[in-house]
């Protein structure tokens, strides 16, 4: 039981930066139709932006400083210009294949200019245990936990409780009527972008004390997002999250009480039968197709 | 007549000086990316290091020796492809792969080659299956998990123990020799754990151990794994000690791991941090040239080329069929040749014997516990 309780805490605390991935898929997706296959790459580099600003003498707050607002400017601008803008033209399909291009070149371009092996990265939660209901619980998976919830939260109330908000999702649930409205949808969609940007960074502040920096680091994490979207539901937020904690759980529990060979496994079996049972995602709402 | 011998005087003279300038060259095929990076890495700049040295000293037998690297990405399926491509270029000796995974694959092209290869694989098998060409660069799983599994019960007094074990050649091999030495020597395995190579997340593996609540753990990993699984083993507040072999405990682990690494204990058959003159200076020269401490890994791709230096100067001669014959048996001793920086024995099987050490993780430091003695 007491073994229960740790893998439950441990799992949500991965299952929580999952859901922060996770939940840039579902933002991404609403406002552009885009589905970013570098998703995992964004969470990786910006773990490397701050360890050269560290390298640079650049102390690690400000180190954090820079390399979100550095994320925010290629991840979120540079992105939605460069890439999303001249290919979401051509379809869903050629921009998901650019956005595979882009993860590879991501990953390389880490690996020639950083290295190709793994760099130690400082947590800015400090290690130690606090006792829960008797147990002893990792400062490091609570403070995990916490800040992806105090993010998740915030970003839920920016989308429904304020005018930015309900902008944003207007833009998101029809573009045409928004802009008649007065809506300025280019920039929602530009600050969606942003706000994914700004997701992945926190994320990969995260995850990489715990899982390295490397250059390789995103596919994990981008596939196990990826799953966690599509578990959820692909066009809702709350989707996203309750699909991200759930994986993080399931792997887990799927690790410790069936096997830790076919651990990767036991998602995509989950994902298969979300898939058969109900196509549109747990929380998701299912969308008409016109013909 | 006269002219005719005097040009073929002349012909010869200008053949045999040119090939006494000619090169030698050795293939070099190493985890340069992919998991094994780290491995691939320390191995490359002890090879060059190496390299450099002896050309600096005017070469071998008067010969500059030449590598050429290729990179397998740490992966068994390139690393074969790339030893087939060096194996075409007819290099004097093939120095790695360093993952046993890949030495597997690899051997018998080399050997069905007649060609040397001197490899950083730690795996039991691979010289138990009367390849004639393989030989090591540090000792085997055979050699070094009895030692091990002596110390865990013995040392550590531990009745009960979890063996964590990366699933794939180099960790198969280990475990199962350590998992028969313990269970010999009365010590229970509570826990028998197999992960993945380039694993993230420890935290159900980590789960396990804690409910198993072991005496010792024994962790047998690759370097970033060693790393992941000390933070993590950390973070859920085990406090079992910890032992394991060399990767676990090298100076990557320790870069990576941070305070997680500290009180970690391991076997090693390699450590720059040895008690030994000739490889603390070994040790300056790698950080002078490259900016880092090196692991195992680099001594074991500096001591191969050395042991071509040594095997060659043996014989008098440039000759790769009888190369391998010459190392079977062959002691080199330290005072004859420094860059073997210890004395060592090559048997007939390619597996070596010489000094090792029993060091544990200190404020971030290995620390040399005990020094362990040549076998025979």
């Amino acid at each position: 039981m007491s073994n229960l309780f740790d893998l439950l805490v441990a799992g949500l605390a991965t299952g929580a930066i999952y859901a922060l991935v996770a939940v840039g898929f579902t933002l991404l997706w609403q406002t552009s139709q885009t589905i970013n296959f570098a998703q995992g790459e964004f969470v990786m580099l910006p773990a490397f932006l701050m360890l050269a600003a560290m390298h640079a003498g650049a102390p690690f707050w400000l180190a954090i400083i820079l390399g979100i607002l550095l994320s925010m400017i290629l991840l979120g601008l540079g992105f939605k210009m460069l890439l999303v803008d001249p290919m979401m033209r051509h379809g869903v399909l050629p921009l998901a294949i650019a956005t595979m291009a882009l993860a590879i070149g991501i990953k390389e371009a880490v690996k020639q200019f950083f290295s190709a092996e793994a760099s130690p990265f400082p947590s800015i939660v400090p290690t130690g245990d606090i006792y829960i209901l008797g147990h002893a619980v990792s400062l490091q998976s609570i403070g995990v936990l916490v800040v992806a919830i105090v993010a998740v939260f915030g970003l839920t109330t920016l989308l429904n409780r304020t005018s930015l908000g309900h902008q944003m999702q207007a833009a998101a649930q029809n573009p045409t009527v928004a802009r008649i409205i007065g809506v300025p949808v280019e920039r929602m969609i530009l600050l969606t972008f942003l706000i994914n940007a700004f997701l992945v960074a926190l994320a990969s502040l995260l995850i990489t004390p715990i899982y390295l920096a490397k250059f390789s680091s995103g596919e994990v994490l981008g596939q196990a997002a990826f799953v966690a979207a599509i578990v959820g539901g692909f066009n809702q937020v709350r989707g996203a999250i309750a699909g991200g904690l759930l994986i993080g759980v399931l792997d887990n529990l799927a690790a410790a009480y069936v096997s830790t060979q076919y651990r990767a496994a036991v998602p995509m079996i989950f994902l298969i039968v979300v898939i058969l049972f109900r196509p549109q995602g747990l929380l998701g709402r299912a969308e008409e197709r016109t013909v | 007549m006269k002219s005719t011998l005097l040009v073929g005087a002349l012909l010869t003279a200008i053949t045999t000086s040119g090939a006494l300038a000619q090169a030698i060259k050795l293939a070099d095929v190493a985890e340069l990316s992919g998991g094994g990076a780290t491995v691939g890495t320390n191995w490359k700049n002890g090879i060059d290091l190496a390299i450099e040295e002896i050309n600096a000293k005017g070469g071998v037998l008067g010969r500059k020796l030449e590598v050429s690297h290729a990179d397998s990405q740490s992966n068994p399926g390139v690393a074969r492809a790339q030893v087939q491509k060096a194996l075409d270029a007819e290099p004097y000796v093939l120095l790695g792969p360093g993952y046993s995974g890949s030495v597997k694959v690899t051997a018998p092209l080399a050997a069905e080659a007649g060609i040397a290869q001197i490899m950083g694989g730690e795996a039991a098998e691979l010289t138990q299956a009367g390849n004639k060409f393989l030989f090591r660069t540090s000792f085997g799983q055979q050699s070094s998990m009895p030692k091990v599994a002596k110390y865990i019960h013995d040392d550590m007094k531990a009745k009960s123990v979890a063996v964590i074990w990366v699933n794939n050649d180099f960790g198969r091999g280990g475990r199962d020799v350590v998992v028969k030495e313990l269970e010999r020597l009365g010590s229970k395995v509570v826990a028998d754990l197999s992960t993945e190579a380039g694993q993230a997340d420890f935290a159900a593996d980590v789960g396990k151990i804690k409910a198993a609540n072991p005496d010792a753990v024994f962790v047998y990993l690759n370097e970033e794994e060693s790393a992941r699984i000390l933070k993590e083993l950390k973070r859920q507040g085990v406090t079992a000690p910890l032992m394991g072999e060399t990767t676990l405990i090298g100076q990557k682990v320790i870069e990576l791991a941070g305070d997680a690494a500290n009180g970690a204990r391991g076997h090693v058959g390699l450590t720059t941090d040895a008690p030994v003159d000739l490889i603390k200076g070994f040790r300056d020269r790698f950080s002078k040239k490259y900016n880092y401490v090196p692991d195992h890994n680099g001594l074991k791709g500096y001591l191969a080329v050395y042991m071509v230096k040594a095997t060659t100067e043996k014989m008098g001669k440039v000759d790769s069929k009888a190369f391998a014959d010459t190392l079977h048996g062959l002691t080199i001793k330290a005072t004859d040749e420094p860059g073997i920086l210890m004395d060592v024995t090559f048997n007939e099987t390619g597996d070596i014997d010489r000094q090792s050490f029993l060091v544990e993780v200190v404020e971030g430091k290995q620390v040399v516990k005990q020094v362990l003695p040549k076998v025979k």
